[in-house]
């Protein structure tokens, strides 16, 4: 679904742009927001992972073992010396916004860092999404690219 | 200072050296070159004025069906199993060597690595007075150094000429497996140096007048394991690209030479235009991501394989700096040729997959490395098992992509967690019942689990990460040919998913065993048995990690023919519930070096599944009891995982015992969860825990990079690299045995004299 947004008065646009599953921008107030419960969480050019909250899980609570752990080392479950899951949740509802997979003390990436001003420009005309496009499933036809490549190949897509 | 040289004096100086060169080594300018070359002159004639689009369309079907026939050519025709599971294609290129096209159903990543040998051909062998490139010869070669993904895949690289001029290059590339290597089946973990990798052809004419040259067919015959296999595919490779001639023929005679080059040019540059605006629509910025392999296939090390991708304008740069340093000798080295290679063979499976297949899609993009990493390594590396990091690196932008691409007001295709991403099977070798010498690996690794996705849940053991197409072939029609016994084969078990709002698609069981050989052996190259190996995407979680089972010293068949009802196949019975007595039971690693087995032993591994997509509290209730009914979860995981409140009984969803549940967990969340900032000061350790083998930077910071030298850790400076050199895994253990010998008999030394006393 898309809507053009409004404009404020000092003619920007206050769009939000979908970032992931769990996170938007709010162009305006540039804040990152949760998608679950709308609460700003920090500014859209801090990493946003410090606008939530961590938890480091054992691996094994979640990839339970299937071996028997008395008999055998390997068990399906990871090594908690080797690997930990550090869950990142929302402070105001508790979703999961991320997950990361690090050893044990590795500090966490900064896994995502716009350009926030580039953003705003890009955004000037598009319209607003308020949820991502439907999704289909890609199919080929007889060849690579099929129609559709066919169609930019003849210039009948423009 | 010398005079200046004149230019009929340069024009001396370089046919001297060119003359007297010592060794035609991989060419970094070509190697190092993944771009599309500028147009030719006859091309910048043809594509500088108007283009007849629709003959252009014209001929590109004309081509696609011609490379479809050769490609169905190969897999009905050809003997190595690959070859009859989808592990091939043919390709077309543009008379400078750039791929324009592949076959519909080929794997892309075979004809995106032969454009390398073909541009080393047409730059060293074409004025070499005694090669030359002349109608009717064919070029053969397997050396990934020179391009391509590993030393298993053999191309066949044809010339077309018209009216005496080269108008184009044809391929035929399939994954042979044996190649000769100092273990069968031509992926050697145990290789120590390159010289244990079997076959290493560099470029070379083994095609005359359309013939196969029988002297150089019999040399590579008797350099291998499988004479049969190497014969009877040099001729398939042959007789196919001969048939994709006969059609390019039919082309130039029909639309002639312009409209071919037209084409195959214009495939190409439009692609590259198109490329450009897909990333001006991208947000610019950097997004970084990493994984892990657990394994040098000797010893367990963590190795980091570590990403950032940045968008500017029209241009993406991927910065692979920070990755862990080369190891001398280990074969899990990729040079950087591969790793472009199949970068874009998972780029086009997860990211556009609608583009046309050529790799031209990456001559908008940089790439940046560090000398002597292990997805840039240096000629001298063993590459042999270049996998390990290179099915890591067809999952790993999926993550920092949807990122990019989230967002988009136009899709491409749905956002997918990374698939699994390592080659989780068999590799075997030994004297068949038919009392002949063979080595290769089973079709598992085409069944690899799917990530889940942003509409829907991954798909089951789908397919490898490269090719969408590829199948998991017949296990009957493999028993025919080999002792290799499969008591359970693609069986789905419980638990081994990627959790998530749409979870991942699962690998399955293999249970396997052998009869009817005096001498068979297997082995393993696969990580992820102690840190889990596909990734999760927007807060899912991984695949669970992997071991491999062995029951040895006993002879299941019999016990299955005394009592049947005894042995169950089901790994996690098997091991757990130990019904065969007097057996050994054990886990391993999936990393195992070449070891010959007796019959009726049992070797166990799983396929592996994707990464979960999306938080698990999000998942549909309905979808928890649909994955109860299908057996891929059990109550527990309903239960504790996802926390949906239902009658096990009935299966029917309590909707606001469900929300209670799920509240409770929000709730508990973040009651447990502490801010970020105040996390990393008791979290953020400022090197990698001292016990822990590691390999690669520490956070983001890509300036010192971690390593192991002969059991020590050396921490490196990120733009000087040194090579890794591992000490021998069996005088590690030998050591540690000795260890335990001497304090043994200084305990008993203290017993002794106290007796005395
Ligand atoms: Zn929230």
């Amino acid at each position: 679904m898309t809507t053009t947004a409004a404009y404020d008065e000092e003619g920007e646009r206050d769009v939000k742009v979908l970032i992931t599953e769990n996170l938007r921008i709010d162009l305006e107030t540039e804040k990152w927001e949760c998608r679950s419960c709308d609460a700003p969480l920090i500014g859209a050019r801090e990493n946003y992972k410090r606008g939530l909250l961590v938890h480091n899980r054992d691996p094994r609570e979640i990839h339970k073992p299937l071996l028997d752990p008395t008999k055998y080392e390997l068990t399906y479950a990871p090594n908690p010396e080797w690997c930990r899951i550090l869950e990142y949740y929302c402070p105001k509802c508790g979703s999961m916004v991320e997950t990361e997979y690090l050893p044990p003390g590795h500090p966490p990436i900064r896994d995502i860092e716009l350009d926030i001003d580039a953003l705003k420009a890009q955004w000037k005309d598009r319209p607003e999404l308020k949820e991502p496009p439907p999704d289909k499933d890609t199919r080929r036809r007889g060849a690579h690219g099929g129609q559709p490549a066919a169609r930019m190949y003849t210039g009948d897509s423009k | 200072m010398n005079a200046p040289v004149t230019p009929e004096q340069q024009a001396m100086l370089d046919r001297f050296v060119r003359q007297n060169k010592l060794f035609y080594s991989p060419d970094p300018a070509i190697m190092e070159n993944h771009r599309i070359e500028a147009r030719s002159e006859i091309e910048e004639r043809l594509l500088s004025g108007p283009v007849d689009a629709h003959q252009v369309n014209e001929i590109r079907g004309l081509l696609t069906a011609a490379l479809d026939e050769s490609n169905t050519m190969i897999e009905q025709m050809g003997a190595a199993p690959g070859a009859k599971w989808g592990d091939m294609t043919t390709g077309i290129f543009t008379a400078s060597g750039d791929l324009s096209m592949i076959a519909p159903y080929g794997v892309g990543g075979f004809a995106a690595a032969v454009f390398y040998p073909i541009k080393f051909v047409n730059k060293y062998w074409t004025d070499e007075p005694t090669v030359g490139v002349r109608e009717g010869d064919g070029f053969i070669h397997n050396d990934a150094r020179y391009g391509g993904i590993h030393n298993t895949d053999q191309s066949m690289m044809m010339p077309i000429f018209w009216k005496e001029k080269l108008v184009c290059w044809i391929s035929a590339t399939i994954h042979e497996g044996e190649n000769g290597a100092t273990e069968p089946g031509g992926m050697p973990a145990a290789a120590e140096s390159k010289f244990d990798e079997g076959l290493k052809m560099s470029p070379f004419k083994v095609v005359e007048k359309f013939e196969l040259k029988r002297d150089l067919v019999t040399f590579l015959q008797n350099s291998v394991r499988d004479p049969k296999l190497q014969l009877e595919d040099m001729k398939v490779r042959l007789h196919s690209c001969l048939r994709l001639r006969e059609r390019v023929i039919k082309v130039l005679e029909e639309y002639g030479e312009e409209a071919l080059i037209t084409t195959l040019r214009k495939s190409i540059e439009d692609v590259v235009e198109e490329v450009k605006r897909r990333i001006r629509e991208l947000p610019d910025g950097t997004m970084r991501t990493m994984s892990f392999a657990d394994s040098t296939l000797r010893e367990s090390a963590l190795l980091k394989l570590n990403m950032a991708i940045t968008v500017k304008g029209e241009k993406i740069t991927v910065d692979m700096r920070g990755s862990s340093p080369e190891l001398l000798n280990r074969s899990i080295n990729a040079c950087q040729g591969s790793f472009k290679t199949m970068l874009y063979s998972g780029w086009m499976q997860n990211v556009w997959p609608d583009l046309p297949f050529t790799m031209a899609v990456f001559t908008p993009f940089d790439f940046v490395f560090d000398e002597k990493s292990i997805i840039n390594g240096s000629f001298d590396t063993p590459q042999a098992m270049s996998l390990i990091p290179l099915f890591k690196t067809m999952t790993i932008a999926s993550i920092p992509m949807a990122k990019f691409n989230y967002g988009l007001p136009h899709r491409y295709t749905a956002m997918v967690a990374p698939q699994y991403d390592q080659p989780a099977t068999l590799i075997y070798g030994g004297i068949t019942q038919h009392g002949e010498f063979t080595g290769n690996f089973c079709a598992d690794i085409n069944g690899m689990g799917q990530g889940g996705r942003s509409h829907r849940d991954g798909e089951h053991s789908v397919s490898p990460p490269f090719a969408a197409h590829c199948d998991i072939g017949e296990i009957e029609l493999m028993e025919e040919d080999l002792p290799l016994v499969r008591l359970g084969a693609f069986t789905l078990t419980k638990d081994r998913v990627g959790f998530g709002k749409q979870r991942s698609g699962m690998g399955y069981e293999q249970i396997h065993t052998f009869r009817g050989s005096a001498m068979w052996g297997y082995m393993t190259g696969c990580s992820g048995s102690l840190f889990p190996s596909s990734q999760p995407l927007f807060g899912g979680y991984a695949s669970p990690t992997y071991p491999l089972c062995k029951i040895k010293n006993t002879n299941v068949f019999e016990q299955l023919e005394k009592n049947p009802e005894k042995v169950p196949f089901d790994i996690i019975k098997l091991m757990n519930e130990q019904p065969i007595e007097g057996a050994t039971y054990s886990t391993h690693p999936m990393a195992m070096t070449f070891e010959l087995a007796a019959p009726g032993e049992v070797y166990m591994m799983c396929q592996g599944a994707g990464g979960g997509y999306g938080d698990v509290l999000q998942r549909d209730p309905a979808l928890v009891m649909k994955d109860l009914e299908e057996k891929l979860i059990s109550d527990d995981t309903a239960r504790d995982i996802y926390k949906v409140a239902y009658d096990p009984v009935s299966r029917l969803v309590d909707e606001a015992g469900t929300a209670k549940l799920r509240a409770a967990e929000r709730k508990a969340r973040m009651k447990r969860g502490v801010p970020y900032d105040k996390f990393v000061k008791t979290w953020n350790t400022p090197e990698p825990p001292v016990k822990l083998p590691y390999m690669g930077c520490w956070g983001d910071d890509v300036s010192q990079v971690y390593g192991v030298m002969l059991g020590q850790r050396v921490k490196m400076d990120g733009k000087a690299l040194q090579s890794q050199f591992m000490l021998n895994p069996k005088d590690v253990q030998i050591a540690a045995l000795q260890a335990e010998v001497a304090a043994l008999k200084k305990v008993t030394a203290r017993t002794v004299s106290k007796r005395k006393r």
